[in-house]
């Protein structure tokens, strides 16, 4: 008891300046042992620490608290606290100790899941991931377990907005594979599936030691993905894609490449028939809404071919063509993707005539040119960032070493840089 | 027919092949006559006798010259009789005894005698290769034979330009001497039909209609010079019905067995050269021209235009087509915009990966020290 009370007035002291403060992470750190055997008692201590002064002592208490099982009316209270710590934490002091941050935050969330409340997590661990987050182009461990609560919650917005931002740094490779796989999650409930897309190749393409379910999950979602969003399928990985997922991704998804191949067929009836026969192996897979937003999307993109070679054509041309059963039918589709604004057309209904427009987009309006503008922009400061990565890596000692062993010989013409041998 | 012709040779294989197929419907004298097959057959065996003989003492005496006309007489055997492979390997084999090119150019003609009849073209291409490449200058005549030989191997890969370019070039000494393989009528018939489907306006102008050594060929078949006319002068009507008439003979033509392909090359590039010149079309006059009806000129259209080998839009309501010339501006604009989403994407992607990779290769380094 005495320990911890001096620890407490150590953390109250110590917490001005910043040498103050790396001198009581030692403190704490040698504590630690201590506080985690008194896990049960330390909840009134927390009340004589201010989060907002105290982040990293208080950090530390609510660690060794919440380390034990916790119940669900235990939960409601300390999820509260946690919450409330988390906003008002100071950054600086949290980073000093991340492990612990992402413990806690952790727990906050299994304790939130517990409730069965998903939405009140929502929100503290955005604020979680800014603090923790060194710069925005950082993936921390918190991401998916904040995307989860996304999905769980439904709230695909607020996951949108973390999505928006370009990764580049990340910690844990494990951390990266969930990311992205709730991510495309996220953006296919969205209807965004470029970005879904993007999201899943990097799953499907990542360096990968040994194949992974989050892997192969994410592979099904892709084909599905990459038939509604581009209508084909390429079903050899890119070279870049690690051999392992290579050889392997490809045996776990066979009634996935099977329905691939009937799509690229183009016949409606037999690739309807070969869904409803393989429905209970999609629906296993919790990937039934997908497989039935790929079968329509068949028929769009039969429509929309249909847009390249007619000007106008009649309801009843477009029903036999794109095998519907009416013109009523076809009358709806093309509604619909005119509204969603996949094809520009004008329905006569007098004369039951389609009459299929241009683009209509002249690249003339000034938002167009903001458009441009900006794309220029961001791609300069992409091209800048490569150059930038490109010249640290030349002078990486590491990949010197590697590049001076593989030179075969250092003939007098070939005047590269790199001498024969480079030993640090 | 067919069976009074090989009476008259020693193939007795095909004398049984062709008795078979008679099967008896043309009455009793065409049925299997056993006695001449078994005459021919001992007849056959004892001329086979004398040839090897004769070769084996030739080869003992070592006489290149004899040793040679034995291998060709023993392959002239084998062919009479229907033995092409082996008729075949024994012209081969005289490879080894010629002296002087025009031995050569025997050798490599009887080759590719047998091969066109062997339907096996490869050969027929590398032994007319290797009859040009002799040193010594080849008459007109042979030059015109290798030219008819080259263009049935191309025709036969359905090549069909470098057929009608090898067609177009053979002389008018032909005449009648090649007429085991290839008759003037055919030449200049699969000449203009493979020029007609695979020629562009051009040349076919050039090579076809002023081709003074073809005018003389053509005179042979006036169907297809009519024909050539006719399409040149867009009257596609008449044009087609020429070949709706040729079609029935020259679907069982030999070399010419696909002739559908062509054809349909031919109607093709009629439709196309007739929407070519013009900013809108009536379809229902364009039908009458091509003798079909509107839905069916429609589907015709349409698969093309997806090829994109029309650039029009079909205005199905009013039945016309109209030309539609891309809109160079916007798609530049739109590829630019796609273009940098893709490399956007690509390098954030790369990046991404190089930096995992990065960060996998310093856990195992500082995992290794």
């Amino acid at each position: 008891m005495n320990s911890v009370e001096g620890l407490v007035t150590q953390i109250q002291g110590l917490s001005g300046t910043t040498s103050d403060v790396l001198s009581l992470q030692n403190f704490l750190k040698q504590a630690d042992d201590s506080l985690h055997a008194e896990s049960t008692r330390l909840l009134p201590f927390l009340d004589q620490l201010d989060p907002s002064k105290h982040s990293l002592g208080y950090l530390y208490f609510l660690e060794a608290c919440t380390a034990g099982p916790v119940t669900k009316e235990q939960a409601s209270s300390s999820v509260l606290t946690i919450a409330r710590f988390i906003s008002s934490c100071v950054a600086e002091q949290i980073r000093l100790a991340p492990d612990k941050f992402t413990s806690v935050c952790k727990r906050f969330k299994d304790q939130v899941l517990l409730l069965e409340e998903p939405l009140r997590g929502v929100a503290p661990l955005l604020t979680a991931i800014r603090k923790l987050q060194s710069s925005t182009e950082h993936l921390t461990t918190l991401h998916p377990e904040f995307l989860l609560l996304c999905l769980l919650a439904k709230c695909y917005k607020t996951g949108l907005s973390i999505l928006e931002e370009d990764i580049f740094e990340v910690d844990q490779l494990r951390d990266f594979f969930l990311y992205c796989y709730y991510g495309g999650m996220i953006c296919i409930g969205q209807k965004q599936f470029r970005k879904a897309l993007e999201l899943l190749h990097n799953v499907v393409t990542a360096p990968m030691p040994a194949i992974n379910a989050i892997a192969v999950e994410a592979y099904k979602k892709y084909i599905l993905v990459s038939l509604i969003h581009s209508g084909q399928f390429s079903t050899s990985l890119p070279k870049y894609a690690s051999s392992v997922a290579q050889r392997n991704l490809k045996n776990f998804c066979q009634p996935y490449f099977e329905l691939a191949n009937s799509y690229s067929n183009g016949k409606i009836a037999d690739f309807e028939r070969f869904v409803q026969a393989n429905k209970e192996k999609f629906e296993s897979d919790n990937n039934l809404g997908l497989v039935k937003q790929v079968v329509s999307s068949m028929y769009k993109r039969n429509i929309q071919r249909l847009t390249q070679t007619y000007l106008t054509l009649s309801l009843q041309d477009i029903a036999n063509t794109v095998q519907l059963n009416s013109p009523k039918e076809a009358e709806m589709h093309v509604l619909q993707m005119i509204q969603d604004g996949e094809i520009f057309a004008m329905i006569n209904q007098k004369d039951g005539m389609v009459r299929f427009l241009e683009d209509p987009e002249k690249y003339k309006t000034c938002e167009m040119i903001e458009h441009i503008d900006s794309s220029i922009q961001r791609l300069m400061t992409l091209s800048k960032k490569l150059t930038v990565v490109n010249e640290l890596t030349s002078c990486d000692p590491l990949y010197l070493t590697k590049a001076g062993k593989e030179r075969q010989r250092f003939d007098f013409d070939d005047f590269d840089g790199v001498p024969q041998r480079f030993n640090i | 027919m067919a069976h009074e012709e090989i009476k008259k040779g020693e193939n007795t294989q095909l004398y049984r092949e062709v008795v078979h197929k008679i099967d008896g419907r043309l009455g009793p004298k065409y049925s299997m006559d056993a006695t001449w097959c078994n005459m021919t057959d001992r007849k056959t065996e004892q001329r086979k006798e004398k040839l090897e003989n004769e070769l084996n003492a030739y080869r003992t005496n070592l006489i290149k010259e004899s040793i040679r006309m034995g291998y060709n007489d023993l392959g002239d055997f084998y062919y009479a009789h229907g033995a092409l492979g082996d008729a075949f390997k024994s012209y081969v084999r005289t490879r080894d005894y010629c002296t002087t090119s025009k031995h050569i150019i025997q050798m490599c003609l009887s080759a590719i005698l047998v091969s066109i009849e062997m339907g096996q073209f490869t050969h027929v291409t590398s032994y007319i290769s290797k009859a040009e490449q002799t040193p010594e200058a080849l008459d007109s005549l042979t030059v015109s034979k290798l030219r008819c030989a080259a263009g049935l191997a191309h025709l036969a890969a359905k090549k069909y330009k470098l057929a009608a370019c090898k067609f177009l070039e053979v002389g008018p000494e032909l005449g009648n001497s090649y007429s085991e393989v290839i008759s003037s009528q055919d030449v200049a018939t699969y000449g203009g039909l493979c020029a007609l489907a695979s020629f562009d306006r051009t040349e076919l102008k050039n090579k076809v209609i002023d081709n003074i050594n073809l005018r003389n060929f053509l005179e042979l078949v006036p169907k297809v010079r009519e024909l050539i006319n006719d399409f040149y002068s867009s009257q596609y009507a008449s044009c087609l019905e020429y070949l709706g008439n040729l079609k029935s003979n020259l679907m069982l033509d030999i070399h010419l067995h696909h002739f559908e392909t062509l054809y349909d090359q031919i109607r093709i590039k009629a439709l196309i050269q007739y929407t070519h010149s013009s900013v809108s079309v009536d379809l229902r006059m364009m039908a009458d021209a091509f003798k079909t009806s509107v839905a069916g000129l429609e589907k015709e259209l349409e698969t093309l235009i997806t090829d994109n080998q029309i650039q029009a839009r079909i205005d199905s309501h009013n039945k016309i087509l109209y030309a539609r010339h891309a809109n160079q501006r916007n798609a530049t604009f739109q590829r630019a915009l796609q273009i940098g989403n893709e490399f956007d994407r690509d390098v954030r992607a790369m990046l991404l990966r190089a930096n995992l990779l990065k960060h996998d290769y310093n856990l195992r380094a500082s995992r290794k020290v």
